[in-house]
């Protein structure tokens, strides 16, 4: 589905990404973990065209998609902060990004499901974090994109619209899409990631299976495992 | 782009400060007439208010906008867009909706007071075009440095320094230098450094409209051939043009580029 | 003394009473103005029927009336002079004079007048004249409602509208001058009016004097000439109620003021004039009530100018208002009014409180380097002139109006 090679990036002179190389497969959901600085959102936002790698290529669906617009069709982001311009009401930003991108389907579906109608006619800047996440995942989920990205798509969420989120990333899964999602929620890690990609100062630590993982740590618990990585590397 | 200029439009529209903007200059427009019922005369101080504020103003907003909006724009770029549309429609969106206060705001008052009636409307139409050719030149300045610099307080910093340079600074130098080199022919270079500031050279291109290029081709021939005729008007309009492309281009070159 | 006195007034009341009118026209016996000159006695009268005559130098040499019925033409053929008057007591009126002859070396003119006393030129229409009416060592004459229309281009190609030398006690009033190289030029004319004039288009000046002394000109309107008015060499020349209006050109000015002593400058309008009036070596003289309105400069003291007195003008929107050299040589500004004094009057007595400075710093670096208008009103010189105006530096310190008025002088000038 994608395949990124031999991706580098640097910041000046602090080189965020040093070659990397890895496929992700349809229809699986990929954790990619990582200590801050490590080089998870650099990695996403390459994908997404955001930011624009020194050298290497990013694939999608077997075509180079550097330097290319049109295939961000086939991706849902959910970014990490969701800030909106505060002027707009939630119902006219979702118009809007209708609008822009054609082909949204089931918005109304997803403000009854995470119960946003009573704040559509709010302007954005009176929203609390969690209710703007609500948002920031309604603009994401509304469209039938093969390729699904989060970051951090938990922030400020309630337990309750946790659960939907999980409803809905397994009911993204099932349909055969390719999601990949970061977060520092090992539990969310556990419940939901088929494969974890383990990032480490710009290189691939580890990529496999969660069991894969406890079994090369040797540590029962993903949080624990994901401890004795980082223990090792900075010994 | 259009429907990115659009929402742009529509979020500055409704900003505080776009009407703050524009009722500065309903209020001024209004003050002018009450002090002087004279059309010529208002456009005589409007104008050297609008050589002043509008590109001060829109390098405020530029950066402001530019700023405040980041994560929309990164909301934006993760969507199936080009680059370019979506700065190209922000940085329009931006500029027309300053252009528009500066326009309806001071609009208003000179229609009220009989603009159409009086000779001084095409003072006063020069008179707006320059300012939105101001606005629309210092929004695309601010949009460049805001792109340059991460750092909110520097990009602040460098475009209202950028700012200063193009208000005061260049005239200062540009003095001194005259003064300096007063021995030498000094009119192509003095004609030559105007059309390298956008501010000189839409104050010129009022003074022109003013009557005022008598008085500066007291000064030599150079100057009375070079703003006595058409050549001169036409040639500082198509500068200003030049002064809204080169960094309209600068910036949507820098925004292909940049990472976010 | 008494019988010859006696014997002038009895040949004068004798003429007068022989005096004859004759009619020179097509179907006249006189056909020709020239004809008509020969047999005619003075102090005859001569009209003239309508209809165009070809005429060679028409010399008048007695005391003669010549009234034009619906100005007929008379047309000099391009041949010299058309009317020489030679004679006192001459009256030229209601003719359309045309087609003088064009000379780098003489000064040919539709009427000249030579030598002559009491004569009344009046009512004449001319074009295509070289010089137009031209007076030479002549005194009290009159030179009314005439027109002189031309199309001058150059000043070498040209001649003067009404153009008088060696003359005194003339009197020059409501006549039209255009498209001429000076409108009015007087040289050694003393005692002299010159009233009600317009005069514009002209190529050189409106109105110029040279080497005249005690004249007066006054209710004359200066338009879009080359320049206004030169005053050249000449003392106390009085200057009222004029208007000096859009003498806009590079280097253009509505009154030039050159070596000149002693004249008063009362109740004029200077009005969008590239310069409004522009001083070199002009002493003692008195500027008052006049209205200095939308100028590039107001007044340009250059140097050698002593003892002037500006008081109670109005100095309103001029790009600038005074331009000054050197130091202040008793030169006086007091009690105008200038519309970008920005102090205050508390006491209400229609009086700033604090002084005005009329020099800004920046029409001292205009003066060092001319090109340097370029800088007018942009923000970098209004922030010099300002911080001039709180310390002074480069302006001399008491050249300042120490009572500013608040509202603007009510002048009389004929509107």
């Amino acid at each position: 589905m994608i395949e990124v090679r031999k991706l580098n990036k640097s910041y000046g002179p602090v080189d965020v990404l040093k070659g990397i190389d890895i496929t992700f497969d349809r229809g699986e959901i990929t954790a990619i973990l990582g200590p801050n600085g490590s080089g998870k959102t650099t990695l996403i936002k390459s994908i997404l065209g955001m930011v624009i790698p020194n050298s290497g290529e990013i694939l999608l669906d077997e075509q180079n998609v550097l330097g290319s617009w049109r295939y961000r069709d086939k991706i849902s982001y959910v970014p990490q902060i969701a800030n909106f311009p505060g002027n707009l009401k939630v119902a006219e930003l979702i118009r809007m990004i209708r609008d822009i991108r054609p082909g949204a389907m089931n918005h109304e579906k997803l403000i009854d499901l995470l119960k946003l109608q009573p704040f559509l006619d709010k302007k954005l800047v009176a929203l609390s974090g969690g209710t703007r996440q609500k948002v920031n995942l309604v603009l994401a989920f509304m469209f039938d994109a093969p390729l699904i990205v989060l970051d951090e798509p938990t922030a400020g969420l309630d337990p309750v619209a946790l659960i939907l989120l999980k409803q809905m990333i397994a009911g993204e899964k099932a349909k055969g899409k390719t999601i990949l999602i970061t977060t520092h929620i090992m539990n969310l890690v556990e419940e939901i990631a088929d494969k974890v990609v383990f990032l480490l100062d710009g290189l691939i630590y580890f990529h496999g299976t969660v069991a894969e993982l406890r079994e090369k740590t040797g540590e029962g618990n993903l949080e624990k495992a994901i401890a004795a990585i980082l223990r090792d590397s900075y010994a | 782009m259009l429907k990115i200029l659009k929402y742009s439009f529509m979020d500055l529209m409704r900003s505080r400060w776009s009407y703050v903007y524009f009722f500065f200059y309903l209020v001024l427009g209004f003050v002018l007439f009450f002090l002087n019922s004279d059309v010529t005369k208002a456009v005589i101080t409007l104008m050297n208010v609008i050589i002043v504020l509008t590109p001060l103003i829109g390098t405020i907003f530029g950066v402001m906008y530019f700023y405040s909006s980041r994560e929309f724009t990164e909301l934006l770029l993760a969507q199936p867009l080009k680059r370019k549309t979506i700065f190209a429609g922000q940085y329009l969106g931006v500029s027309l909706s300053l252009s528009m206060s500066l326009v309806v705001g001071v609009g208003i008052p000179f229609v009220i007071y009989g603009i159409f009636g009086s000779a001084a409307i095409w003072d006063f139409s020069t008179l707006l075009l320059v300012g939105a050719f101001l606005t629309f030149i210092f929004v695309a300045l601010s949009f460049n440095l805001a792109l340059a610099f991460k750092d909110r307080i520097k990009g602040f910093g460098f475009s209202i320094l950028m700012w200063l340079f193009m208000a005061v600074i260049y005239d200062g130098l540009f003095l001194l230098s005259m003064m300096i080199f007063d021995d030498y022919p000094l009119d192509k270079l003095a004609l030559g450094a105007t059309l390298f500031n956008p501010i000189d050279l839409s104050r010129i291109l009022i003074l022109l409209k003013l009557d005022i290029s008598a008085l500066l081709g007291y000064t030599g021939a150079v100057f009375k051939n070079f703003f006595g005729t058409g050549l001169g008007l036409l040639l500082s309009l198509i500068m200003l043009s030049v002064w809204v492309l080169i960094p309209g281009a600068l910036m949507l070159r820098q925004a292909e580029k940049k990472d976010f | 003394m008494k019988i010859e006195k006696l014997l002038i007034i009895g040949l004068l009341l004798a003429s007068s009473l022989s005096a004859a009118s004759r009619t020179v026209g097509a179907e006249e016996a006189l056909t020709s103005i020239g004809e008509a000159m020969k047999v005619s006695a003075p102090g005859d009268t001569i009209f003239i029927q309508p209809g165009t005559y070809r005429e060679e130098t028409i010399y008048i040499d007695k005391p003669l009336v010549i009234i034009g019925r619906d100005y007929p033409v008379i047309d000099g053929m391009n041949k010299g002079y058309i009317l020489e008057v030679r004679s006192d007591s001459v009256t030229v009126k209601g003719l359309m004079l045309i087609n003088v002859q064009k000379s780098y070396t003489k000064a040919y003119s539709a009427i000249h007048v030579y030598g002559s006393k009491n004569f009344v030129i009046e009512d004449n229409k001319l074009r295509n004249s070289f010089f137009g009416i031209l007076i030479e060592r002549s005194k009290e004459g009159l030179i009314r409602g005439n027109r002189v229309i031309g199309n001058a281009v150059t000043e070498q190609s040209s001649g003067n509208g009404i153009h008088a030398w060696h003359s005194d006690r003339l009197t020059i009033s409501d006549n039209h001058v255009e498209g001429m190289r000076d409108g009015i030029y007087l040289e050694f004319v003393n005692k002299s009016e010159i009233v009600g004039n317009l005069s514009r288009n002209n190529v050189r000046y409106g109105l110029h004097f040279m080497f005249s002394n005690d004249d007066r000109y006054l209710q004359n309107r200066f338009e879009n000439n080359g320049a206004g008015v030169a005053v050249m060499f000449s003392k106390r020349i009085d200057m009222r109620q004029n208007e000096f209006a859009l003498n806009w050109g590079s280097a253009s000015y509505g009154l030039l003021l050159k070596e000149i002593l002693e004249g008063e400058i009362v109740d004029n309008t200077f009005h969008r004039n590239t310069i409004g009036i522009s001083a070199d070596g002009a002493s003692k003289i008195t500027f008052s009530h006049n209205n200095f309105d939308n100028n590039g400069w107001a007044i340009r003291f250059h140097g050698a100018c002593y003892d002037n007195d500006i008081t109670k003008n109005n100095f309103r929107h001029n790009a600038l208002d005074i331009s000054y050299k050197g130091p202040i040589n008793g030169n006086v500004f007091d009690q105008n009014y200038w519309s970008e004094y920005a102090g205050y009057d508390l006491d209400k007595n229609n009086v700033g409180d604090v002084p005005y400075r009329p020099v800004k710093l920046f029409s001292y670096v205009v003066n060092k380097t001319p090109e340097t208008i370029i800088l007018l009103r942009s923000l970098f010189v209004d922030i010099i002139n300002f911080s001039e105006k709180v310390s002074p530096i480069m302006t001399p310190d008491n050249l300042k109006d120490n009572r500013p008025l608040m509202k603007p002088v009510e002048i009389d000038d004929r509107s």
